[in-house]
């Protein structure tokens, strides 16, 4: 690796980002910014029901209206496959068939029943209002206890039960270590459903050439190159005439992380009509339709002894599906068992997931998917059994904290690198000694507000997946690679094409920053290309914190490849033997004799004019290299936050926040702190502010952004970000992920603090000044 | 039925006619092609879609087209003149201040009159001055830094 020069914009430097300029003049292309000759808008009428059949539909008044082009059913449209999961983690898991538009039956309020395609969307959603469905409703199951209940009524008749899977693992000897135990703590944590409110919701424009019978999406995706494959698959046409391109995209956090219904229906509707056809996603529709998250509740129990070392760990998860498999439904709950002993080594554990179907949004990937879940769990209870023992709750975390790494859970992850005192030590430096805080304490109960104080201990799983692990452990139809193209064009520029998929993470900019180390080609004279399937390699695109290990491994690698080769076609310019050339700064030279050299942009041209080219070596720089990584990565870390909580209307403040987070070596340390923010800010909303909640019969009443509050600046404290750095083995970066980190460390932090203020063990989440001040009148003590 | 409408948008008048019921964020996305505008929701709570009405910020959906007739707007794309960035611009830039960029232009124009009316606010008055703009990627951090840069024109 080149050494970075003051000037550097290389590996390490926080870097200003390129991909800034166009959005901040308003010359971002985001979906909706498309326009296509002919192009119809797509409104979509949706389910009012949670469960009913279809009895009929009235649709020649909407048919009449001006501008309507169509009206389409879920009879006029024919697909090849319903809406797909890639996940079968058992492998013998039955996925039933969803078709994109409902034929006969919906089993959740807001699923697509039919569509209008009218000549905009005024027009659109003027027709949409005058189509008329009869539904005959049927009992609704709504949450997974009364899925669960004996003669519930099915979800999904064709199966035997509404339980779609049963996820187990335990060690031998569980029972005996129950059994000798000085202490055992047992606590129902749950972790609520959630909506992921991107602030752009799905949006999508089709445009179906029926002559030559190709097939072109922009969709507001993370994953291009599966919507691409998916879109083959379901609407029954070669993947080699599907163009799928992921525009600019504006925010996903997992919501986008699928290939929807209404993608098929966009594309399917355009064949039909002969015409591009684009659907833009209203708020309301993203928060009926949109696929959820968490949803999760764990009965925890955890055996210790009286000097806090963890001798073993029941938990069992009851996750809620929702009414469908969306693409990675079944991955995420499998992702918290992966992740249910947390931070800490626990010899024995015995961990079941019964995943269960209701009448409800199908769930998946949230910011951290499985594992803020998994974490919440156990830090909760960790704070619990410190309770229960009269310890401190750092003490506890460290006395079960791993001592060796790489370290093998009694689950059989290999958790790679760590340090994890070092970042709780950090943590606690960075923090307020415990009489200061505890004399603010008593200055706080005389104006009528309890303080607290809440912190976690985390390690999650991300950088995913070494494909055979995507197979054998996860149950997924996909591998975990990712590919990079580095091509170096006659004038010297680079042209990188990743097959990540980025929607704010600015890959841009960090794949322009290992380049320049790598070739010393300046970081202005690198462009990236993502998100076209046209013009990219395969690629698995942008989630679970992957980019970097994976992706932008593949990048270093690619770059790597063309240097090597650059330094053949050098040692040919320089009538000198490759070995002893050494490479700086961008510049090849003979050792010894620096005046001997040529640049990184001299052997480019030479290359593309390929005279005189040395033995074997073919013209031209241009490298891609597919990825596979042999195991995932395990960042970690240490957050902690104060609270304040007034006493008399239950409303919490969160008064200082420090994230201590440890992600291996950093590329770009702004864009670091940048995902360390927004993720403690996701992690804070779902601890204090955001919850989606159905009434009795299934319908949602959390359905815009009035009922669902996503917090604002006021609500999110300043939040001090600090690092320590243990290099991955996992990759020659040396990286791990850090987007879904905070999400992850920042709720039991949170929660933590409120319940420490309050004198409590556990309270459910969101902890709105309702539930603090009820919590409060029951007898909590500060 | 169409009502005819003269609104100057970025310093430029355009005489046509609307539908009553056309959203001025959709005039001037649909209409007039200024797609820097964003729409993130539909009940008015997320500010991607702000633009200066008179010289007020106000949030583009919650306006119809009709009710800016006679009216002067200016929308993200008229901030920067000559290919300058506005020094508000700037400092998201070199602040970090976006990251998926959907909330960036309702941002930076509520953010710009938040310093018109109160040119060295605290941190907290910041936040405040931008409760009305919702952004899910940055955790407002770099946001409010971008704001504290900008009144004390530390960007370069
Ligand atoms: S689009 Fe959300 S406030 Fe205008
Ligand atoms: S930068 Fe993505 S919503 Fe603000």
């Amino acid at each position: 690796m080149a050494i970075a020069s003051e000037q550097s914009k290389g590996i390490g430097q926080a870097v200003h980002r390129k991909e800034d300029r166009k959005l901040l003049t308003g010359k971002g292309r985001y979906v909706d910014d498309l326009k296509l000759p002919g192009m119809q808008h797509m409104a979509i009428v949706r389910s009012t029901h949670a469960h009913a059949d279809i009895t009929a539909i009235e649709t020649s008044q909407a048919k009449a209206m001006p501008g309507v082009t169509a009206v389409l059913t879920g009879e006029d449209l024919e697909f090849a496959a319903g809406v797909p999961c890639a996940s079968n983690p058992t492998g013998e898991m039955v996925h039933p068939v969803r078709p994109p538009l409902a034929k006969g039956r919906v089993r959740h309020a807001g699923e697509p029943v039919a569509v209008v395609l009218a000549s905009d969307r005024y027009a659109a959603a003027d027709a949409a209002a005058m189509i008329e469905i009869s539904y005959s409703p049927l009992p609704a199951v709504v949450t997974p206890e009364e899925a669960l209940a004996d003669g519930a009524p099915r979800v999904h008749e064709e199966l035997d039960s509404n339980v779609a899977l049963v996820l187990a693992h335990s060690t031998d000897n569980v029972d005996d270590a129950f059994a000798k135990a000085d202490v055992v703590v047992k606590q129902t944590i749950r972790n609520q459903r959630l909506i992921h409110v991107p602030i752009e919701t799905r949006g999508v424009v089709a445009d179906w050439n029926t002559a030559s019978d190709e097939l072109t999406v922009h969709s507001s995706t993370q994953v291009p190159h599966f919507l691409r494959t998916f879109l083959a698959i379901v609407c029954g046409v070669s993947e080699a005439k599907v163009r799928a391109i992921a525009p600019d995209v504006g925010g996903g956090f997992g919501s986008k992380l699928n290939a929807y219904a209404e993608e098929f229906v966009a594309a399917a509707a355009s064949r039909k009509i002969g015409a591009p056809v684009k659907w833009i996603e209203e708020r309301s529709e993203a928060m009926l339709a949109t696929c959820h998250g968490r949803a999760q509740d764990a009965h925890m129990e955890l055996a210790a002894t009286t000097d806090g070392k963890v001798l073993a760990m029941r938990a069992h998860y009851v996750q809620d599906y929702g009414s469908y498999l969306q693409m990675l439904t079944p991955l995420i709950s499998q992702l918290t068992l992966l992740m249910s002993p947390g931070a800490y080594a626990i010899p024995e554990v015995d961990v079941t997931v019964t995943n269960v179907y209701t009448n409800t949004v199908p769930t998946d990937a949230l910011r951290g998917a499985g594992r803020p879940e998994a974490t919440h769990a156990i830090e909760r209870i960790m704070d619990i059994l410190a309770l229960e023992l009269g310890m401190s709750r750092t003490e506890v975390r460290r006395r079960n904290f791993p001592q060796e790494f790489p370290f093998t859970t009694a689950i059989g992850l290999m958790y790679d690198s760590g340090d994890y005192e070092g970042t709780l030590a950090k943590l606690l430096e960075l923090s307020d000694s415990k009489a200061d805080f505890e004399r603010r304490r008593q200055e706080a109960a005389a104006r009528g507000k309890r303080l607290g104080r809440g912190l976690s201990t985390y390690v999650e799983v991300c950088g995913f997946v070494p494909s055979d692990v995507a197979r054998s452990a996860l149950g997924l139809t996909p591998g975990g690679w990712e590919s990079s193209t580095v091509r170096m064009h006659p004038t010297g520029k680079v042209t990188v094409i990743t097959g990540t998929s980025p929607h704010g993470q600015g890959h841009a900019t960090s794949w322009s920053q290992i380049v320049e180390t790598e070739l010393g080609i300046p970081f202005d004279d690198v462009e990236v290309i993502h998100g076209d399937t046209a013009f990219a390699p395969y690629g698995l695109g942008t989630y679970g914190s992957r980019s970097l290990a994976v992706g932008g491994t593949a990048v270093h690698l690619a770059a790597t490849k063309v240097r090597e080769k650059a330094r053949l076609v050098a040692a040919q310019m320089l009538e000198a033997a490759a070995d002893d050339l050494e490479f700086s700064g961008g510049t090849f030279s003979v050792k010894g004799s620096p005046d001997k050299s040529v640049t990184m942009q001299e052997v480019a041209f030479r290359a593309w004019q390929a005279f005189e080219m040395p033995e074997g070596v073919t013209p031209g720089l241009d490298e891609t290299v597919f990825f596979d990584p042999p195991n995932c990565v395990f960042p970690f870390g240490a957050h902690g936050c104060e609270v304040e909580v007034d006493e008399e209307t239950g409303k919490v403040e969160i008064t200082s926040y420090i994230a201590v987070d440890d992600c291996g070596n950093v590329v770009n340390p702004m864009i670091v702190d940048g995902q360390v923010h927004g993720g403690v800010a996701h992690g804070i909303g779902q601890a204090l502010y955001e919850g989606a909640v159905y009434d009795a019969n299934g319908q949602l009443l959390t359905g815009s952004l009035v009922e669902y509050v996503i917090p604002s600046a006021v609500e999110i404290p300043s939040i001090q970000t600090h690092r320590t750095v243990t290099p991955s083995p996992t990759n020659p970066l040396g990286v791990k992920g850090i987007g879904e980190a905070g999400t992850i460390a920042s709720t039991p932090a949170v929660v933590g603090a409120v319940c420490h203020a309050l004198g409590v063990r556990d309270l459910d989440m969101p902890l709105q000044p309702e539930t603090v001040w009820r919590a409060m009148e029951k007898g909590g003590t500060a | 039925m169409k009502r005819a409408v003269t609104i100057s948008v970025n310093g430029v008048s355009h005489a046509t006619g609307v539908e009553p019921r056309t959203l001025l964020v959709h005039f001037l996305r649909e209409h007039l092609n200024l797609t820097g505008t964003h729409v993130g929701c539909d009940t008015s709570n997320c500010g991607a879609c702000t633009v200066w009405l008179d010289g007020m910020a106000v949030k583009s959906c919650t306006v119809l087209a009709v009710q800016a007739d006679g009216s002067e707007v200016t929308t993200i794309e008229g901030v920067s003149a000559n290919g300058e960035l506005h020094p508000m611009q700037r400092a998201f830039h070199e602040t970090h201040g976006l990251q998926c960029g959907y909330c960036t232009p309702g941002m930076v124009m509520a953010a710009i009159k938040l310093l018109e009316a109160n040119p060295d606010p605290s941190d907290a008055e910041i936040r405040r001055g931008l409760e009305g703009n919702l952004c899910r990627c940055t955790g407002y951090e770099n946001i409010v830094a971008a704001v504290r840069a900008a009144a004390s024109g530390v960007t370069v």
